[in-house]
């Protein structure tokens, strides 16, 4: 007899969780499109823009490699992930200072939406271990608006950083 | 009491010198310096010298250092206070001609980097305080005048070169870069708390 009220609670904390499961599970099924549908902008990070160079060539790959840097291209609304959308990097690597034209590259988003660059090593510049993205409506035919990305490494020895776009029309 | 009596001087001076040195000479050594220009390098060491400078700088001033008679303490604050400017003259330029948007950014307070503000803030502090030093004479500030606006801009001094150089990820090793600023901050303490500021400020109100 002893037993039974901790099975009813055992039940009842079964029953909860169930509930609770299938709660979470319907209220982000339901919100899963709201979510996508209110996709916000990315905003243009300070300073993101320093040091870019406006046109720089496409090329598989930025000097030796070694790091990458990736991420991904969405649109504003429903957040559909966008190909060919071209985008560019530069940052402070062992190969180079964000000045120099060789520390730029650009590549195209695939038909998933995804961009991946293989660049040299990023060491912390100004104080900061960090790159800069860019995407630019003046040289790609997509027409979305101008945005400019300067994420941050958590460590100066991470081998990989990772930024992503949601794009507003122009 | 540091040591025997006739051996303090030596110990003092000796950990003075090794305490402004060591942070410098470790950063000589980083592995960042491999990957960047000598601009840019000039730039980053002009603000590490600084930085040491600031250790010595509040010791000269009230004749803390054995052998050394307030006079001519004082004629080398007015000397090292040149240098600090100067320093910091290098390190802003060698940023610039480096990376002119980063440094017009850190200027105009528009950088996403925080501790470019403290380290703007501490610059415009270390150019009033040469200007303050250099037209003293013509300035027709009382003393304690003179010295509460000479303080405050060393208080604003220290305490945003340490923020600035403590938020920094570069040359600098962490635990020497530390270790200094805290010397720093001790030792500035010190001497302020030493001239009795309160004190000087608690009379001029009290003339007022």
């Amino acid at each position: 007899m002893t037993q039974a009220p901790q099975a009813r609670r055992t039940l009842l904390v079964a029953g909860a969780v169930t509930v609770g499961a299938a709660l979470t599970t319907g209220v982000s099924g339901l919100l899963a499109p709201l979510r996508a549908q209110g996709l916000a902008p990315t905003l243009t990070m300070r300073g993101g823009d320093n040091n870019y160079r406006p046109g720089a060539p496409i090329v598989n790959r930025i000097g030796g490699g070694g790091f990458w840097l990736t991420g991904t291209v969405r649109r504003v609304g429903d957040g559909a992930l966008l190909p060919r959308v071209r985008i560019q990097v530069w940052a402070h690597t062992t190969e180079g200072h964000e000045r120099d034209p060789h520390s730029h590259g650009a590549t195209l988003t695939d038909a998933n939406g995804v961009f991946r660059m293989e660049m040299p090593q990023i060491i912390p510049a100004f104080g900061q271990a960090h790159a800069h993205l860019a995407y630019d409506g003046g040289h790609d035919s997509n027409n979305f608006e101008t945005v400019f990305l300067r994420p941050v490494m958590r460590n100066a020895r991470d081998t990989s950083l990772s930024a992503d776009f949601v794009l507003r029309r122009a | 009491m540091i040591g025997p009596r006739p051996l303090r001087p030596a110990l003092i001076w000796g950990g003075l010198a090794t305490a402004m040195t060591v942070p410098v000479v470790i950063a000589a050594g980083s592995p960042l310096l491999a990957w960047r220009s000598s601009v840019y390098i000039a730039a980053g060491f002009a603000g590490v010298v600084a930085l040491a400078l600031l250790l010595i700088q509040p010791l000269l001033s009230g004749a803390y250092l054995p052998g050394l008679r307030l006079r001519p303490g004082r004629r080398l604050h007015a000397g090292v206070g040149a240098g600090i400017a100067a320093a910091v003259t290098i390190h802003v330029a060698g940023l610039w001609l480096t990376s002119p948007p980063d440094v017009v950014d850190a200027l105009l307070f528009n950088s996403p980097t925080t501790f470019s503000a403290w380290g703007v803030v501490a610059m415009w502090a270390v150019f009033a305080s040469s200007l303050l030093a250099a037209f003293r004479g013509r300035l027709r500030l009382g003393l304690i005048a003179w010295r509460l606006c000479h303080i405050m801009l060393a208080v604003v001094i220290v305490v945003g070169g340490v923020v600035h150089a403590l938020l920094i990820d570069g040359t600098m090793e962490i635990v020497s870069k530390a270790v200094l600023c805290a010397l720093v901050i001790t030792a500035a303490a010190k001497v302020m708390v030493d001239l009795r500021l309160l004190t000087d400020i608690r009379r001029i109100s009290s003339r007022q």
